[in-house]
């Protein structure tokens, strides 16, 4: 029998790879960052969209469960930070990543306890500014439609998780703890996270595709460009037509 | 308060989550993610160190004392949904709740001017 230990496989950065000093300037800034959140999700979240936003933190805590098999004896799971802004907006995506990052660490030893703000600046805020502005741009440029939309969410997916391997590799290079050269270190953190960013941005597109599918009024990210045919989504209590 | 279809569409998505968590977890790959097998190719996986709560009951994403790994896994992935939720709906909830008494406000506002 496995032991329970062995069967889900997630990880985070563990403590230990990042030294100290280094660690609790990551915090520092991803406290910060948080606050600033905090403060733009006030005026973007509304009673209509705080549910959501609940929703959007446990749908990415259930899928990162689900580590995918990207390469021989690699696997990768959703970080969730493109979807996470794509649906809720930039604030509260990144706000929502990062409950599900603090509760994996406190709850399930899962990234270490002084590496929680390296977690969050890698994982919440690196790929909420990412993966919004990528989405923002596409979506501008190629209009709104069920098959675009998915399109800029598959990209704004596909490009947030190597640039969250980009910052481990800032991060390491700082101050980690092993002494493999740092060229060395992107370069693989990056490929590797490049075959991981395929599936992410597969989840990331299927997922936003089909909340666009059912509630199109519910993705924030095309919530201002939005076709009028689209805006009507629930069918209103039709009162009898005069005459008929 | 939201639309009831909005409450519909979270409900199911709670569900799917509970679904996902606590019975698809077990069929996820268990090899090492992109961080764990670039520090173990490049030998720097040593060190880590356990996390100062590696030893709790819920460490590792089971539940320990649980011995099958499908049960231990899946009912670790409800409690984590569970957790989620409760944080997540609440803090949420606060945040929307500060914006809508600026909405009133604003509506007052309005109509008394």
């Amino acid at each position: 029998m496995q032991s329970h230990l062995a069967q889900i496989h997630t990880m985070h950065i563990p403590d230990g790879f990042i030294n100290a000093p280094t660690s609790a300037v990551a915090g520092v800034i991803a406290v910060v960052g948080l606050a600033f959140c905090l403060n733009g999700a006030r005026r973007q979240l509304d009673e209509k969209t705080a549910p959501l936003a609940g929703l959007v933190a446990v749908f990415i805590f259930a899928m990162q469960m689900l580590n995918f098999p990207v390469a021989a004896g690699t696997s990768g799971h959703l970080l969730g930070g493109a979807l996470a802004v794509i649906l809720i907006g930039p604030y509260a995506g990144a706000l929502a990543v990062s409950v599900v990052i603090l509760v994996q660490a406190l709850l399930f030893a899962d990234g270490g306890l002084s590496a929680i703000g390296l977690n969050i600046i890698n994982m919440g805020l690196v790929t909420a500014v990412v993966g919004w502005f990528v989405f923002r741009w596409l979506v501008k440029i190629i209009g709104v439609s069920r098959p675009k939309v998915m399109t800029a969410a598959f990209a704004a997916g596909l490009v947030s998780v190597p640039m969250s391997a980009v910052a481990f590799a800032l991060e390491y290079a700082i101050g980690g703890t092993g002494t493999i050269p740092i060229n060395t270190v992107t370069v693989v953190m990056v490929g590797v996270h490049i075959l991981i960013g395929l599936g992410e941005g597969l989840i990331t597109a299927l997922t936003v595709g089909a909340v666009f599918l059912v509630r199109p009024d519910l993705v924030y990210g095309v919530h201002d460009r939005l076709p009028k045919k689209l805006l009507v989504t629930t069918p209103s209590v039709s009162t009898p037509a005069n005459g008929s | 308060m939201p639309k009831r279809s909005t409450w519909v569409f979270v409900g199911v998505g709670l569900v799917l989550s509970l679904f996902l968590a606590g019975f698809v977890s077990y069929y996820a790959s268990s090899s090492p993610d992109g961080l764990e097998k670039v520090a173990g190719d490049q030998g720097f996986l040593a060190n880590a160190q356990d996390s100062a709560n590696a030893n709790l009951p819920t460490a590792g994403y089971g539940i320990e004392g649980v011995e099958s790994a499908r049960l231990s896994g899946g009912l670790a992935g409800v409690l984590g949904v569970l957790v989620i939720a409760i944080i997540g709906f609440g803090m949420f909830w606060l945040i929307g709740r500060s914006n809508k008494s600026k909405a009133a406000k604003q509506d007052a506002g309005q109509v008394s001017a």
